[in-house]
């Protein structure tokens, strides 16, 4: 009873404020309202334009589209990719986070801090960066083979399936790295120890004992990477457009494309759009299912160092691997953008004699190309500061008050993580081009905009639901007891104590937001770029050159926020 | 109980160096040897070492200097850079955490070593069978530790450390994460389970009580370095040294100075305490008893004072008594009363001498504790 009577403590102080409504109600009327408004109509005009033609119920659009040849293959495509980066991209994340987590391998930190560096960058970086290398008989890695060896056929195509699987991988296996290398570490190391003096050999550990305790862990890495290469664009837009390889995300967008954002070419990309939320929605109930055996307690005891195994013969050949992994995934393709941008022209030698300032000067001279760096920055500020209050807000509401209903709450919330950017932004332009109420902000940052705190909120919201609940309801109880007013309590007690939660929240969306694609190639208007648009409409126009030179530009401005955000978290430690 | 020595320490040293505070000698020089069947316990602070040397008897560290025998068998040496790996050292353990496996079930956790020794399906169930009855967990079989209290998941964890039979079980603080009733009852079944199956125990703990309670002799350890084994009856009568009679029950400490043939409190003589000195006491020097061991008398031939202030305990009263300028505690039965302010005399039967406490020890223990 007092373990419910505590849980509640923050219903119970509300209830004390009297029967009018308070900043309690406020809070949770406008939670469910916004909530309304950014998520739930989005989602709904999809469906209803999926469904329904001129008010009626119409099958006809949706069974068309779905069985036409072409999407049925770019289903199939996305699958493929998708199961094939899932795979790959675990077994080379666990691999990586079992040397660095468990055995004596040298420079284990800094390897470390490398292996989190694709996660930084938009993975369409890469695909820009390895299509330089490798693309056809233009790739400067195949023009440097063909010429040496004398081969006729460029040696490697980065066009393919096959191409769009490496890059994706390279940037996806973080999410199971980290996840593992996190859970190795909070491991109780005398749960591998029992086993040695049960008599088990280290191999068996390994089997035996420690994947099975990290298998929530991996499978959770593995949701996330599956999730995020089903509803990927970047990666498959740039690697695929040019041999007419396309998944579902890339399929809607060519159609949209296509018809020039007429509403037939927007109804056909919503019925796509529903098979993609479908694809994505069977991976998360077998995920579901798969996460349902089991998830345990494992962090426990006194924090000792687990025995580290020694890799003896092979621990130099294997540093070897891990440097090579760390040189091909990392440092080639953001050299590769870097020695591009400084190319006078696409195609010519890398050499000194070739390379000057001028694509940066053109970068820095177009008006577009400013306009588009100054949208980002404003479109990720705002969105950052939005979310982080509206996070808090819903946070305090699904912890604290808890009203009726909030579960649903909490999906609503959550909900627009796991649905892919591409359908984000089509409900997005169905809601908001004048269908309702005569709104319309199509071709203006202000869809962009809604998108983005859609797509967002839910970070923010978790990092605020973490820290709250670590926030015991009794300190506000005990500014009550102070002779502090219900708002008051909220201003000068929970509000701080959350404050480094806002902080990350807010950086969570910011740095994400800086070098979105996905939604904003839908929603962009004439004035109305984002930096991932506009590299990703230099290069579309065959500025590769400059289009390295934005990305290096925008790789300057991550890794600066990256280091601000770093320094931040760190003095909080240090508080 | 034979003779046989089941675990031999020799020189055993080991030597961490950390980014921050340069070489630490956690373990200096052990030397040991722990009779088969005996209960052997590991006593002292934190960073004395203890742990330390029971994860290098099971194989988890190697030695800086030294070596190790269990059961007559060479396990480790640092001359011949020898390690049996833990797995074939046949050795039993038991850990503060439990660290019963929660992705099995009870009967897979206790049938795990048995598995890994690729023992026949029909011996394990019948083994595992045994081993749960022992540890008053049968029917237990299928349910997952999860679901289990703290104490039953340690009898899961010494159901797995008997089922093999071995000569030697090491606990690790097994008692530590357990409520205060449920510890006294563990402590009892672990004797119980050492009667029947006639395993060797060491014992690693920081509670002097438990270890005074379970062993038949101790290692009293700090700094990494030993400072006296022995039974705990003579530990407790006989303390060599400051540290261990502070360590071992409750003491009662007046820092004194010797003067003329006569003992003076440190830095108030207007009145000698009338003990004994012994032969080689320096001019400053540690008066060490019990606070059971000082008689509070009304009036009488002892050292005149008054008492500061009485706390009821349960079984006993409890007074602080100023000697000079220093606070003395002392115990009684609830049959002697002093009302606080009352004049008194004490006298103290038979006290043990120690020279004052040094300065760079304390500084040697401060440094050690950051760590």
């Amino acid at each position: 009873m007092s373990f419910l009577r505590k849980r509640r403590g923050g219903a119970d102080l509300a209830a004390m404020e009297g029967r009018h409504i308070g900043v309690d109600g406020l809070m949770t009327g406008l939670s469910f309202i916004l909530l309304f408004i950014i998520v739930v109509i989005p989602i709904f005009m999809i469906v209803y334009n999926a469904f329904f033609y001129e008010g009626k119920f119409d099958l006809s659009l949706f069974t068309s589209v779905i069985f036409e040849k072409e999407n049925l293959k770019a289903m199939g495509n996305t699958v493929i990719i998708a199961l094939a980066v899932t795979v790959f991209g675990t077994i080379m994340g666990l691999f990586y986070a079992w040397l660095l987590g468990r055995s004596d391998i040298p420079a284990k930190g800094f390897m470390r801090a490398l292996f989190t560096i694709p996660y930084m960058f938009p993975p369409f970086f890469g695909a820009m960066a390895w299509d330089l290398l490798f693309s056809g008989r233009a790739g400067y890695i195949n023009r440097w083979l063909m010429s040496t060896f004398g081969l006729r056929q460029p040696p490697v195509n980065i066009n393919s399936l096959g191409g769009i699987i490496f890059v994706e991988c390279s940037y996806y296996f973080p999410f199971v790295f980290m996840q593992v290398v996190s859970a190795l570490e909070r491991m109780d190391p005398t749960l591998e120890e029992s086993a040695r003096i049960a008599g088990a050999r280290q191999s068996q550990v390994i089997w035996k004992i420690t994947l099975p305790l990290v298998k929530p862990a991996i499978s959770a890495g593995a949701l996330l990477i599956l999730i995020s290469s089903l509803a990927h664009f970047g990666v498959p837009s740039i690697l695929g457009f040019s041999k007419n390889i396309y998944t579902l995300p890339t399929m809607i967008y060519a159609l949209i494309n296509k018809s020039g954002g007429s509403f037939e070419g927007i109804r056909q990309g919503t019925a796509l759009s529903i098979l993609l939320v479908a694809v994505v929605a069977i991976a998360l109930v077998v995920q579901k299912y798969v996460l349902s055996s089991g998830s345990y307690d494992i962090i426990k005891g006194k924090s000792m160092r687990p025995t580290l195994i020694k890799l003896r013969g092979a621990k130099y050949p294997l540093l070897l691997l891990a440097s090579l992994t760390l040189l091909v995934i990392v440092v080639v393709p953001l050299v590769m953008i870097f020695l591009v941008a400084l190319v006078k022209a696409y195609g010519l030698p890398l050499t000194w004699a070739n390379f000057s300032f001028s694509n940066y000067v053109k970068v820095f001279e177009s008006p577009a190309t400013m306009d588009s760096i100054k949208n980002s920055l404003f479109l990720s500020v705002t969105a950052g500061i939005v979310c982080m209050f509206l996070g808090v807000m819903i946070a305090y509401v699904i912890n604290r008050i808890r009203p009726r209903g909030k579960g649903l709450l909490e999906i609503l919330s959550i909900l627009p993580y796991s649905i892919p950017g591409t359908v984000l932004a089509i409900g997005v332009i169905l809601s908001w081009s004048g269908s309702l109420a005569g709104i319309n902000l199509y071709n203006t940052i202000w869809i962009i905009l809604v998108a983005y705190m859609a797509r967002y909120l839910s970070f923010s919201m978790k990092s605020a639901s973490a820290s709250l609940q670590q926030v015991n309801a009794s300190l506000e109880e005990a500014s009550r007891a102070c002779g502090a007013t219900h708002t008051e309590s909220l201003k000068d007690i929970t509000l701080p104590l959350i404050k480094p939660a806002m902080v990350s929240g807010f950086f969570l969306i910011f740095l994400p937001a800086m070098r979105e694609l996905t939604t904003s190639v839908l929603l962009y208007g004439p004035y109305s770029r984002t930096l991932g648009v506009q590299i990703f409409a230099l290069r579309d126009a065959g500025m590769i050159p400059q289009a390295s030179a934005l990305a290096s530009v925008a790789i300057v401005i991550i890794i600066v926020c990256n280091a601000i955000v770093t320094e931040i978290t760190k003095d909080r430690k240090g508080a | 109980m034979s003779e046989n020595i089941a675990v031999a320490l020799r020189h055993v040293t080991k030597r961490f160096t950390t980014r921050t505070m340069g070489t630490i000698t956690a373990v200096d020089d052990f030397n040991l040897e722990i009779r088969e069947g005996e209960c052997f316990s590991f006593l002292g602070p934190s960073g004395c070492g203890k742990t330390t040397t029971l994860r290098m008897i099971a194989g988890f560290e190697d030695l800086s200097e030294g070596e190790i025998e269990l059961c007559g068998r060479l396990v480790s040496s640092s001359a011949k850079n020898l390690y049996i790996p833990p797995e074939e050292r046949d050795l039993g353990m038991v850990f503060q955490a439990f660290a019963v496996w929660p992705h099995m079930n009870i009967f897979d956790n206790v049938a795990f070593p048995l598995k890994i020794r690729k023992v026949a399906k029909k011996e394990i169930a019948a083994r595992v069978k045994d081993a749960l009855k022992h540890c008053s967990l049968d029917g237990l079989e299928d349910v997952y530790p999860g679901e289990l209290s703290g104490g039953q998941q340690q009898r899961i964890a010494l159901a797995r450390a008997i089922v093999t039979n071995p000569k030697v079980m090491l606990l690790d603080e097994p008692l530590s994460n357990l409520d205060p009733k449920l510890r006294e009852t563990m402590r009892f079944e672990i004797k119980e389970l050492q009667r029947q199956f006639g395993f060797t125990i060491i014992f690693v703990t920081h509670d002097q009580s438990e270890a005074m309670a379970i062993s038949d002799r101790m290692m009293v350890c700090d700094m990494g370095k030993i400072v006296q084994i022995d039974t705990p009856e003579a530990l407790y009568n006989h303390p060599n040294s400051r540290f261990v009679h502070n360590f071992l029950g409750e003491s009662t400490f007046i820092n004194v100075e010797v003067r003329d043939g006569q003992v003076f409190p440190k830095g108030d003589n207007t009145q000698p305490i009338g003990l004994p000195i012994p032969e080689n006491a320096g001019p400053e020097m540690v008066v060490a008893t019990r606070p059971n061991a000082i008689r509070l008398i009304k009036d009488g031939p002892g050292f005149r004072t008054r008492v500061e202030k009485r706390i009821f305990l349960t079984d006993k009263t409890e007074y602080l008594v100023s000697v000079g300028k220093q606070l003395v505690k002392i115990q009684t039965p609830h049959r002697v009363v002093f009302a606080p302010g009352e004049e008194c005399a004490i006298e103290i039967a038979a006290p043990s001498w120690y020279p004052p406490e040094d300065a760079a020890a304390e500084a040697e223990r401060a440094r050690r504790n950051i760590i």
